[in-house]
């Protein structure tokens, strides 16, 4: 089910490098969300028209709490910046299909830049043995929290910190090896992980990005191609809000 | 007092209905709204076959508005008939009305002909203009005269009566509206979206794969009451206005200008209830105003700039 809330915030802090965390209470969305999901945010600038989609970094299911983790993208990340606790925001959720629970072996969690904070609401409710690999530019984010979940292996792009490069020169340099990879971030290095996964015969599961407009599986503004014919659209084209954000790698071209 | 609304003989319960291409065929939506409470709802394109679209980027956001290249993306009459028009079952109160879309007059004839027993669609609306596709759609809406031949061909074909969706990306929208009443259309719809373009500036790229799309939203609605406002001064026929219509306020503008009715598009996606919020919004206006009828919401004038025909 999908709800449409005023969202109150309770905390907003800064992570550094333009990166905000928010902590949201809502009546409903938080009692159904899982990993991988996430909310419409919409703007109080009316000229702003469509909303914001924003994974879920945290879900707190008993106190009904939602945790985003975003980056100052434009104006209507920058809005949200400025909210402060108290302050109500309305939200549209839990939106899409998150990763896939059920334990498939040993498990590789890899994330780039923004697409780290989904990833950790998925760390901790992945079952089975898992390793995280987290690239960053230079300064990491949420590195406390995922290291109390998985151990956790960190590329940087300026070599400050762990592995210099990207999250595949990481993977190599520790000689990791796994039945099944979890990502998000940015389109290269997914294509990169799709490739790594195929030449070691590993499932990946992926989190795509798309230009939306209604965020429900209504406008098909948000598409992908699909290697095959999907059943809602009866042509190689998939929703990234309705049958994504998350894709088994193979079954999506990009 | 009462909302109802006649569209070419068919009675809608209110003059709200959603625009095309921007609620589906209400199935997403009915999770967070009821479907019900709306006059009519618009369908999506449908096709005689299953299109693929436009690549993406199909969506760029502007100021009060939006580009759209969705490339008329739609699963096929076939499909249409046996998944959307059967959930549309449970809403008898609420109109459906098929959005209709073709390369070429076969195609849309196709489409026509294969919709001309079903029940449940209560009218057809022929889109000659949408401005993502490069043959047909668009072609047909640009020029008088094959607007009004493609009108007497879907005519000649129609079990419903038809709705001709007009384009603005034209010189003159009331010479469009009289060759679609000429050609027999019982009712117009406009405005489509008006051509446009955006460019990502630090990608140094199109912001939409397609280059161009079609601007809506509030961004448009001066342009979509004029253009209104001319074209229901100019045919007899009933028109349904849209364009940028967000609030109430803004559906009784088009209303004033002369719209039957009116079709709620790019508001779905900022505010799921729009619509719904619309129609209560209208009958608290005539409520206030002492009317009776939504017909009466019309601005009634001598001497108006383009006279009736
Ligand atoms: C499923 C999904 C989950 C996401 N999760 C996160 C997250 O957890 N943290 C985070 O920082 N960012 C996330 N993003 C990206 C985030 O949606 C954009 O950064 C944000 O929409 C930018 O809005 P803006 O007004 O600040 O920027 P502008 O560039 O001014 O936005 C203009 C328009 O483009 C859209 N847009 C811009 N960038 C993106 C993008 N990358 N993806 C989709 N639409 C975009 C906006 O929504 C808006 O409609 C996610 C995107 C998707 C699709
Ligand atoms: C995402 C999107 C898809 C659309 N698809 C169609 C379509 O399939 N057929 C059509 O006739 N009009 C289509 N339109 C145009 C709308 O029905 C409407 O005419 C236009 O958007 C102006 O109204 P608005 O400003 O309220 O959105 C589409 C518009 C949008 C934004
Ligand atoms: S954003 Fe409308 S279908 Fe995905």
């Amino acid at each position: 089910m999908k709800y449409k809330e005023e969202a109150e915030i309770l905390s907003q802090e800064s992570l550094g490098e333009d990166i905000f965390s928010m902590w949201l209470r809502t009546e409903h969305i938080a009692k159904e969300a899982e990993p991988g999901q996430f909310l419409s945010l919409y703007c109080r600038d009316e000229s702003r028209l469509l909303p914001r989609p924003i994974s879920l970094c945290e879900i707190d299911r008993e106190n009904c709490r939602l945790r985003l983790v975003y980056r100052i993208a434009g104006a209507g990340t920058r809005e949200f910046a400025g909210l402060q606790a108290g302050d109500r925001i309305t939200v549209l959720g839990p939106l899409g299909h998150g990763f896939p629970l059920a334990e498939s072996g040993r498990a590789l969690i890899v994330g780039g830049g923004i697409g780290v904070p989904p990833l950790l609401q998925l760390a901790r409710e992945l079952p089975g043995e898992k390793t995280l690999v987290m690239g960053y530019r230079s300064r990491t984010y949420l590195e406390q929290e995922l290291r109390k979940e998985a151990p956790l292996v960190i590329s940087t792009e300026d070599g400050s910190l762990g592995t210099k490069g990207n999250v595949i020169d990481a993977i190599r340099e520790n000689h990791l090896t796994a039945d099944t990879i979890y990502a998000c971030g940015p389109l290269p290095m997914l294509r990169a992980l799709k490739s790594f996964a195929q030449e070691h015969h590993m499932k990946a599961w992926i989190s795509m990005e798309e230009k939306m407009a209604c965020g429900i599986g209504a406008c098909l503004g948000c598409v992908v191609t699909s290697r095959d014919i999907d059943d809602h659209s009866k042509v190689r084209n998939v929703r990234v809000c309705a049958e994504g954000p998350v894709f088994d790698a193979e079954e999506v071209i990009f | 007092m009462n909302l109802e609304v006649n569209i070419a003989g068919v009675v809608l319960k209110n003059p709200v209905m959603t625009a095309s291409g921007t609620f589906g065929s209400g199935m997403e939506y009915a999770e967070l709204m009821d479907p019900g409470l709306l006059g009519a709802i618009v369908t999506k394109g449908v096709a005689s076959v299953p299109w693929p679209g436009n690549p993406g980027p199909r969506i760029a956001e502007t100021a009060s508005g939006m580009l759209n290249a969705i490339g008329l993306q739609n699963p096929g009459v076939d499909t249409f008939v046996k998944r959307d028009l059967k959930f549309l079952e449970q809403y008898p109160d609420t109109r459906v009305i098929v959005n209709v879309c073709g390369h070429t007059e076969e195609e849309y004839l196709e489409v026509v002909d294969r919709l001309a027993d079903e029940e449940r669609v209560d009218l057809l609306e022929i889109n000659i203009s949408c401005p993502n596709v490069r043959e047909g759609g668009l072609a047909f809406g640009q020029n008088p005269k094959t607007a009004e031949a493609i009108t007497k061909s879907v005519k000649r074909h129609a079990k419903q009566p038809v709705i001709m969706k007009l384009s603005p990306n034209v010189t003159d929208i009331r010479e469009m509206a009289r060759a679609a009443e000429s050609g027999g259309a019982d009712a117009i719809s406009l405005i489509n979206t008006i051509t446009g373009m955006k460019f990502d500036i630090m990608r140094r790229k199109f912001a939409l794969a397609n280059r161009t799309g079609g601007l809506s939203g509030p961004a448009i609605k001066p342009v979509a009451v004029r253009m209104v406002y001319e074209a229901a001064h100019t045919v007899s026929i009933p028109v349904i206005g849209m364009g940028g219509i967000q609030t109430w306020q803004d559906a009784v503008e088009f209303l004033m200008a002369g719209a039957s009715a009116v079709s709620v598009g790019t508001a779905n996606f900022h505010d799921p209830e729009a619509a719904p919020k619309i129609v209560e919004g209208i009958r608290g206006y005539m409520e206030r105003f002492g009317m009776e009828s939504v017909s009466e919401i019309a601005l009634t004038e001598s001497g108006s700039a383009s006279g009736a025909s």
